[in-house]
This record gives structure tokens, C-alpha cells and sequence, in this order.
């Protein structure tokens, strides 16, 4: 699904992603865990074509992404901040991204899913945190995408709001979907992700279950698990 | 772009032009007053809202990054979008109060239209900087600081420079030197470009003389655009190239 070779990625003197090696297969939930500044969300935006590498290899559904941006077309994106153009209107974005990327009905339900009728006609501009970033995963579910890239989709939402999410990610899952996530929040990625990739410094730490990861660190549970590696690491 | 500031500025052309006319109650008088609002004006509004434009849309433009579109066409719809949306402000809003007065059955059509032209290049050729400014700098500060002083450069500053070393070396011909130094600079280039359609060229004394010789025929026409294309051409090239290699 998506291959990572040898990614180097440098900001200014900040030595980002020092040779990233990672396959991801086809179908399944993986959760990109690592303490801040690890460099998750460069990694996806490596993925994306947003950040351009210094140096190494993408493949996405065996395209290389170098100087392409059709493939962009079997991803969907939900990026980490939701700020959008603040006089659009949550009716006028909708109707603007599928104008970008093709006609969709799914919308509407996912619209509803989220009660977000009341919104459609107010302007992003004066809209809530939780709300916006309601409207940013609307906009990145409604496209029937194989791949989808979650970063931070849990932030600003409420409880309600979350466990829809949660059912709608296991539904994109049945589907056979391949779903990349980042999360600080461990209980969310335990629950919902078959596999975790844990960057540490630039490199790919540990990839595997949650399972193997506890056997490795001889932790009973999950959270104390990712504690002690960051405590072994000194991160 | 839906900006109410595109508005404000077309309503600011309408008003102008209307108090213009009034005031100076002929058609060629008032495409000379213009002429100085236009040079110094057009430059810094195109300047001003192309920074301001680049980085206010920062969010949007990621957000667009990730959908399936070239990043060539993002920055370059995005420039058009402002460049042209200021044009359209500039060209309505001088030119509606003008025809109302009856600018097709005067002479001054021509001197008109050319105004408006190089009013348009310059459009295009200082939001392109300004994008070029914008595209180099995270920050915006600096950003806004570099386009201010770009703008002051090549409105005020580099007129002084010129004049100073035109003092200093008075005792050589310098024809040619300033015929280049005036080519380099777009907004002088437009200043002399209409003040010689007007023909009021005899108020610029023997510089004139040779500039008349020069920029008054159509060879001189000719080249005058092409270096103004060039203004265009060369900034906009560099949005592409510099957008391709930008992280977000």
C-alpha cells in the first residue's frame, strides 16, 4: 500500500526523518505514535507530497509520488489543524472540494452523522473548534478513498461526537481500507488500531501489535509500555 | 477571491475617477493626474494585497495541497485570482466615470488605455513580487517588511539613485545609461511610456529629446513591453519553481 525507503528530511539544522524504513500492507488501522517532534506528522506529510524529501523513496499503491499528484486522488487526508478560508460557507467548502475531486452523495450522511445542519449555511469563520474539526472530517470521510491519513482526529471533540468517529473509522476498516493515524491519546489508538509504529528520533522504533510491544517492554499495559520506552530513551 | 477589499478598491478607482473628472473638468487633465496616482498607487496596493492574500489563505492553501491538484496550479490560480480581481478593480473603476464623460468620442481614448495597460502590468508584476516575497518568508513580518521596501525601492529610492548618479556624472553622455536604468525599473519604465504618449515630453528638456527619439517609436514601444513582460514572466516563473520545492 505504502512503501517508505531510506527518508531523510532536514529543516534548516533540525535533522527530521533520518532514513525512515516502513511498509504498510493493505487493509488494517495503524496508529503513528512518538513524542513530540518525532516527526510523525512530517512522515505523513512526506507521504502526502507536501514535504518534500531530502532524500529516499515513497511508493503509494505502487506509485512513486515524486512529481505526481494524481495519486493524491486514492488518499484522504484529515490534517492536524482544521482552519479553513473564514468567509466560506460550511455549504460552499463541501460543494468547493467535491468541485476538486469528484461528486459524492456520502455528504449528506456524514453531515447528519455529525448534526452538523445547523452549520451548513454559517461561515467557517465563526465556527467552534469541535465544530470545525467536525466539518474537516465531513470533508475527509465523504471520498471513497483505499487510503486515509488521520492526523489528530480526535482533537476538540466531544464524547459523542467521538465514539462516532470511532464507529465510522471501524466501518471505513470492514470496508478493507488502510487507515494511518497519530494520536497522543493512548486509550484511542489502543481501542481502535491493529498495529502501532512508534517513531523515535527520526527512525522507526518498534512496529508490531500492541501485543508484541508489551511483551517487548515487559509492561502490563499499553500506556506504561510507551512510558517506558520514552523513559529508556531519555525522550 | 471573495474579498470585500476588492471592492473597497474599486469603489476607491470609482470615486477617483468621478472626483478627478470634476475637478479637473478635461479628459487629458485628468488622465495626466491619474498617471501619478496610478505609478506610485498600483504598485503598493498590488504589493500590499498579494503578501497579505498569501499569507491569510496559508491554511487553505494545505488544505488544497492535499487534494489531488498540481502545485503549480494552486499558486498560480491563487496569483491570478488576486491579480487579476485588482485589475478588474483598477480597469472598472477608472473606467466607468471616464466613459460616462464621453472618453470614446475624445482623443485622450489612447492615453487612456494605455494607462490602464501599464496600470494592469504593473498589477501583475508587483503581485508577483509580493507572492515571490511571501513564498520565501515564514514569516509574516518580514514578509510585509521586504514587500514594503521592495515597493520603496523601485518607487522612491532607486528615482534618487538614479538622479544622483545622473549628478555625478554629468560631465558624460549618459543616453544610454539612462535609457537602461529607466528600462530596469518598471515603474519608471511606465511613467516615461505615458508621459511621452501624452506628449508633454518637452517639459523633460534634452532627456526627453532622446527619449522621445527612443520610446516615442514603435521600436521603443515594442521593447518597453517586452521588458515589462518580462517583469511579468520572470517573478511568476519563479513562483513555480520556488512553490515546487517549498515544505508546508
Amino acid at each position: 500500500m505504502v512503501t517508505i525507503e531510506n527518508l531523510h528530511k532536514k529543516f534548516g539544522k533540525n535533522q527530521v526523518l533520518s532514513g525512515v524504513d516502513l511498509e504498510i500492507s493493505e487493509g488494517g488501522i495503524f496508529a503513528v505514535l512518538g513524542p513530540n517532534g518525532s516527526g510523525k506528522t512530517t512522515l505523513i506529510k512526506s507521504v502526502l507530497g507536501m514535504v518534500i524529501p531530502d532524500k529516499g523513496n515513497i511508493t503509494v499503491l505502487n506509485e512513486n509520488i515524486k512529481k505526481n499528484s494524481e495519486y493524491r486522488h486514492k488518499i484522504d487526508y484529515l490534517p492536524q489543524i482544521a482552519n479553513f478560508p473564514s468567509n466560506l460557507r460550511v455549504k460552499e467548502l463541501v460543494k468547493m472540494i467535491k468541485d476538486l475531486r469528484k461528486p459524492t452523495n456520502e455528504d449528506e450522511r456524514l453531515i447528519e452523522l455529525f448534526k452538523l445542519e445547523p452549520f451548513l449555511d454559517k461561515k467557517l469563520g465563526n465556527l467552534s473548534g469541535g465544530t470545525k474539526q467536525k466539518v474537516n472530517l465531513v470533508l475527509t470521510f465523504m471520498f471513497d478513498s483505499p487510503l486515509i491519513i488521520l492526523d489528530e482526529p480526535t482533537t476538540g471533540l466531544d464524547p459523542i461526537s467521538l465514539i462516532r468517529l470511532k464507529d465510522l473509522i471501524k466501518a471505513e476498516k470492514a470496508k478493507g481500507k488502510t487507515i494511518l493515524i497519530t494520536s497522543h491519546i493512548m486509550s484511542f489508538v489502543e481501542e481502535i488500531s491493529d498495529e502501532i509504529v512508534f517513531i523515535l528520533e527520526g527512525k522507526i522504533y518498534f512496529k508490531g501489535t500492541i501485543q508484541k510491544l508489551k511483551t517487548k517492554t515487559n509492561q502490563p499495559d499499553f500506556e506504561h509500555a510507551i512510558a517506558s520506552i520514552l523513559t529508556d530513551n531519555h525522550a | 477571491m471573495r474579498s470585500r477589499w476588492s471592492y473597497v478598491y474599486f469603489a476607491f478607482y470609482l470615486l477617483l475617477g468621478i472626483v478627478l473628472l470634476f475637478l479637473n473638468n478635461d479628459l487629458s487633465k485628468a488622465v495626466i493626474t491619474l498617471m501619478n496616482v496610478i505609478i506610485v498607487l498600483v504598485p503598493l496596493i498590488g504589493t500590499i494585497f498579494g503578501v497579505m492574500y498569501y499569507y491569510n489563505s496559508k491554511e487553505f492553501t494545505e488544505l488544497l495541497l492535499a487534494q489531488p491538484l498540481k502545485r503549480s496550479s494552486i499558486f498560480l490560480g491563487q496569483y491570478l485570482g488576486v491579480a487579476l480581481s485588482l485589475s478588474m478593480s483598477l480597469i472598472l473603476g477608472l473606467g466607468i466615470p471616464f466613459v460616462f464623460y464621453g472618453l470614446f468620442e475624445s482623443s485622450a481614448i489612447w492615453d487612456f488605455s494605455l494607462l490602464l495597460i501599464t496600470g494592469t502590468i504593473l498589477t501583475l508584476i508587483f503581485t508577483a513580487l509580493a507572492f515571490n516575497i511571501a513564498l520565501s518568508n515564514e514569516n509574516k513580518i518580514k514578509g510585509f517588511g521586504y514587500a514594503i521596501l521592495l515597493w520603496l525601492f523601485l518607487a522612491v529610492i532607486y528615482d534618487g539613485l538614479f538622479l544622483m548618479t545622473l549628478i555625478l556624472f554629468e560631465d558624460y553622455p549618459l543616453d544610454k545609461v539612462s535609457l537602461i536604468g529607466t528600462m530596469l525599473n518598471p515603474i519608471d519604465l511606465s511613467r516615461t511610456l505615458i508621459l511621452l504618449k501624452l506628449d508633454i515630453s518637452a517639459l523633460l528638456g534634452y532627456t526627453g529629446a532622446v527619449f522621445k527619439q527612443f520610446f516615442g517609436t514603435s521600436f521603443g514601444l515594442l521593447v518597453s513591453f517586452v521588458m515589462l513582460t518580462i517583469w511579468v514572466v520572470m517573478p511568476v516563473l519563479r513562483i513555480v519553481f520556488k512553490s515546487k520545492k517549498k515544505d508546508f
